[in-house]
């Protein structure tokens, strides 16, 4: 369009990533052509969860949208082009690369991280914390060194800590006040929290001035403090607090508070009217806002502005919840209790537990100025909607933090709020928005995220979003249906509880007993195939038994993999990818014989393609014969255990990952489960076997192995999380034995681990609860029943060559002995394949 | 009734049909509750049909028309292409006796063929009954 208007947005962070959104769904973009630049050279990502870089996450999967999102919605985003001038009178914008005409500009600049000017803080290993490029630095520094130090304890600072930890160095916080996130505790607070914080084994050093760095005797470095002390290290991180990054304002003549940032009014306009600032660079009313909220908040308020819309920007509520080295810490308005004169104060300090809470109330009792939590974030959700909503405080404020059994205050439920109640503080979504949209259609959680987007930003209101949607869908009377089909009014998880509760055996006692009255009662391909699941995990017979055959799918019932013209692949199992010579020929004259096209899979076995129905019983019995057995590539069970070739050949290699791999995929083969399962083990942290991708991910570690699980590859790539370390066989069995039963037990169907995990409440948490602590008391019978499963396999194939009555059934047609004349083959280098 | 009667019986209630009655296989060859492909010579040419059958006894599922034991359909499956409809998962959808193709997953109704996710969609049903026996397809 002729009339479409020049708009240039400077930074591709968080904030101005949100901007582009906020343009893209409310129709900026007829109005304005945009172009983005951003000097990293990863497009926008999210910030607020940076350490998990360090615990798994990738660039790829921290990024805030697609890949090709920007191209799709028709704006320019320019990565890795630093801008360096804003010439106002000729209206452009000056990169390297070349000069861009303006009619609006948008700062989103940021902020950069303070270092303080200490001597020799520019030596190599002398590090900060704020991009994705800083982490590969610190990552890379780390290689070498074991000790590393934060300089800063507040909360950026205590995140670097906990990445610093994610990277096995011995770490210490050096803080100069005298407790740690002096900004959000008080000392009782901070106390606590240091208390806790050395507990995971980092140092904390309170009041600590550095005055300079130099050569150390152990370690790289030495940092001398203001009493001559000092502190010996290989890597240190300053995280000492925030600039806004305001020289591109400052040189074109823009108006700059005295302590930086861009001076913005409530619109978000700068001194020159075509420029606008949101997010860290801007400075509102003396205010820089360093959380994502306000900065999202800005975004919305340059939006309007930009479109001629009257929203303004009135500030923002600082409020947080944090878990910080695995630490809560919440802190509401005014924690501190020293902006409102008047203000009372409860205490209340556990020294056992190490919980510490404290309310700043009206001299009148009746309303929330503020609340510090440290330990337990339990209450926060109640209390920042008292404080948000000015909701009247219970007679007796106290019992809002007094622990549960004495008689404490019930949190305030869902119910209670009013409409105008904010649920989601980085995408302003209230409790109305809510409503609107199950109103509008919206019938569960996943419809509400995406009609509002309510808990895609940090995800701190993930608790609270669910219990008001729920609470609204059972005010509207609607029951959420998590049946598995139309004859169950069941979830797979209760039918499997059914049948082992209760011990049903078949299909059709299951149904019988458990099954919709109203429906009919032969089942369907939805439920057949789970429960046929259901059975094989709790009792292993045979799937080709009589009683279970007419459950299963195509590809169980003929025990090979269904192509798109009606023959099968047939897979051996070929444990941990290893196979002698003599096999290999087998498995190429068999291939030869029955004209089947031959490829090698990702899971380190052979995949043959193209047997015919009727051939498959001869197929496997010259297989058998040879020392094959099925590789299950047609169930929902564990597939393949890839392994690379560990310390036996490889110079890196510090445990058998083929010796493991096979030991495992031994155990666990057979073993029905909601869905497929993958399992990789890699000798060495080099980790060529993927472990990382797989359901179950074993990494061989000096003193044993590193179990990783709910990885996944495929459609929506996973990292695996860490979630033991060290162990030996034996554990790693153990472990496994109640991991993948646990799994089986409360999973839904066609449910990979991956995902069962994110939907798990609690998440890894309450994983590591269950299966590590035994928190449930199951893990005697997890184990028991894992056994039972391993100790009742058989190979599904030479159960079904062995009997008649099953192979009954690998015949093209009951009357007639000719091969089905439709499949036809073309050959292509040299292979068949399907014409 | 015996089966020459029964078969006696057919041919005059069907008068508009010519087409012999054919025997395909036994009641050991099906499958209860499931398929099995079986090969026809008919007036127009060679088919492939899937036989479906769902005993009915003192223990098996009561259904809605289930007077008849067994199902004839076309073992072609139209969206796929291929000759699988027989290897489908047999089940019952909103009161209708159903096979899912064990390809894409569609579902036809066993009693005429109808296709429940495309309407336009129909497979060729045949006329099926045990003999005592044996199992014979009109077609």
């Amino acid at each position: 369009m002729s009339t479409q208007q020049q708009l240039i947005i400077i930074g591709n962070g968080m904030v101005g990533h949100h901007l582009v959104e906020q343009l893209v769904d409310n129709g900026g973009l007829e109005r304005y052509q945009v172009t983005v630049f951003g000097e990293e050279r990863h497009r926008a990502y999210d910030r607020v969860h940076l350490s998990e870089y360090f615990s798994g996450r990738d660039a790829e999967s921290l990024a805030l949208c697609e890949a090709d999102y920007y191209a799709v919605s028709g704006v320019e985003l320019r990565t890795g082009e630093a801008v360096i001038e804003i010439d106002r009178d000729q209206q452009e914008v000056v990169t390297d690369q070349g000069r861009y005409p303006y009619d609006r500009v948008v700062l989103a600049t940021g902020s950069f991280p303070f270092v303080p000017p200490i001597p020799g803080n520019d030596r190599d290993g002398c590090l900060v914390y704020r991009t994705l490029d800083d982490l590969d630095d610190i990552r890379a520094a780390a290689e070498n060194a074991t000790t590393g130090v934060v300089v800063g304890g507040g909360l950026l600072g205590l995140e670097a800590a906990n990445a610093l930890r994610g990277l096995n160095l011995d770490t210490a916080v050096v803080e100069f006040a005298s407790r740690l996130m002096p900004m959000q505790v008080d000392n009782e607070g901070g106390e606590l929290l240091r208390e806790k914080i050395e507990a995971l084994g980092v140092q904390v050093l309170t009041e600590r001035a550095t005055q300079r760095i130099e050569d150390g005797e152990a370690s790289r470095h030495r940092m001398v403090f203001q009493d001559d002390k000092v502190l010996e290290t290989d890597l240190i991180v300053f995280s000492a607090g925030i600039r806004p990054r305001d020289q591109l304002a400052r040189d074109c003549g823009l108006e700059i508070g005295e302590r930086g940032g861009v001076v913005v009014d409530n619109q978000c306009l700068t001194s020159d009217p075509a420029i606008l600032a949101i997010g860290e660079v801007a400075l509102w009313n003396q205010s820089i806002f360093g959380l994502v909220a306000p900065g999202y908040q800005m975004a919305k308020t340059a939006l309007s502005t930009l479109t001629d819309g009257d929203t303004q920007f009135g500030g923002a509520d600082m409020s947080t919840k944090l878990k910080l080295l695995g630490v809560d810490v919440g802190s509401i308005g005014d924690a501190h209790g020293n902006q409102n004169p008047g203000a009372r104060m409860f205490r209340y300090l556990d020294p056992i537990k190490q919980e510490y809470r404290k309310l700043v109330v009206s001299s009148d009792g009746k309303k929330l100025l503020g609340a510090m939590l440290v330990g337990d974030n339990g209450v926060y959700d109640t209390l920042l909607q008292y404080y948000s909503n000015g909701i009247e405080l219970p007679d007796e404020p106290a019992s809002l933090i007094l622990p549960q059994s004495s008689g404490a205050a019930p949190t305030l439920g869902p119910g209670a709020l009013p409409e105008t109640a904010t649920i989601c503080s980085c995408h302003n979504v209230s409790k109305g928005d809510i409503c609107a949209s199950i109103d509008a259609g919206a019938i569960d959680l996943g419809g509400v995220k995406g009609d509002t987007k309510a808990s895609t930003g940090c995800g701190g209101c993930t608790a609270l979003l669910k219990s008001v949607v729920d609470h609204e869908l059972e005010a509207r009377g609607v029951e959420v249906d998590k049946s598995i089909c139309e004859h169950f009014a069941h979830t797979r998880q209760e039918l499997y509880d059914i049948v082992r509760v209760e011990g049903i055996k078949t299909f059709s006692e299951l149904i019988a007993k458990h099954g919709n009255q109203d429906t009919h009662c032969l089942g369907c391909d939805i439920c057949k195939p789970a429960v046929a699941s259901i059975l094989a995990s709790c009792f292993n017979e045979p799937i080709t038994d009589a009683a279970h055959i007419p459950l299963q799918d195509t590809n169980d019932t003929f025990m090979a993999n269904m192509q798109k013209n009606g023959t099968y692949s047939v897979v051996p199992r070929v444990a941990g990818g290893e196979i002698t010579p003599d096999k290999l020929i087998v498995l190429g004259e068999v291939a030869k014989k029955y004209s089947l096209y031959s490829k090698v899979t990702g899971g380190q076995r052979i995949d043959l393609f193209g047997a015919r129905l009727e051939d498959l019983p001869d197929i496997w019995s010259e297989l058998i014969a040879a020392g094959f057995e099925t590789g299950h590539a047609y169930g929902k069970s564990l597939r393949t255990v890839k392994s690379c070739v560990g310390s036996t050949w490889c110079r890196y290699g510090v445990q058998d990952s083929v010796g493991m791999a096979i030991q495992l995929e031994n155990r666990y083969k057979g073993l029905r489960s909601p869905h497929k399962i993958k399992f990789g083990v890699s000798g060495c942290t080099r980790e060529c076997a993927e472990a990382q991708s797989k359901d179950i991910g074993i990494i061989a570690t000096e003193n044993g192995w590193n179990l990783y699980v709910c990885g996944n590859g495929g459609m929506r790539p996973r990292h695996a999380e860490l979630f033991a370390t060290d162990l030996d066989d034996e554990q790693l069995y153990r472990t496994i034995d109640r991991f993948l039963m646990f799994y089986v037990r409360t999973a839904d169907r066609l449910q990979r681990t991956s995902v069962w995990r994110e939907n798990l409440d609690g998440g890894l948490e309450y994983l590591k609860e269950v299966i590590l602590e035994d928190s449930l008391g199951i893990n005697d019978e997890l184990e028991r029943q894992m056994q039972s499963v391993v100790d009742t396999y058989q190979c599904e194939w030479a159960d079904a060559i062995s009997d008649p009555e099953k192979l009954k059934r690998f015949r093209s047609f009951v009357n007639d002995d000719r091969p089905d004349p439709s499949i036809i083959m073309t050959s292509e280098r040299g292979q068949l394949r399907p014409a | 009734m015996t089966a020459t009667a029964l078969k006696k019986e057919m041919d005059s209630v069907d008068t508009q049909h010519t087409e012999a009655w054919q025997k395909v296989c036994t009641k050991a060859d099906l499958v209860a509750f499931s398929g099995v492909a079986a090969w026809l010579e008919t007036a127009e040419g060679p088919a492939q049909v899937a036989i479906f059958y769902l005993p009915v006894g003192p223990d098996t599922p009561s259904l809605p028309d289930h007077s008849t034991e067994l199902y004839a359909l076309d073992h072609h499956d139209p969206f796929s292409s291929a000759n699988v409809i027989a290897r489908g998962i047999v089940g019952d959808l909103k009161g209708a006796t159903v096979v899912a193709s064990p390809v894409y997953k569609q579902h036809f109704r066993l009693a005429d063929g109808q296709c429940l996710e495309d309407e336009s969609v129909k497979l060729r049903t045949w006329k099926i009954e045990f003999k005592d026996d044996e199992v014979w397809i009109e077609g």
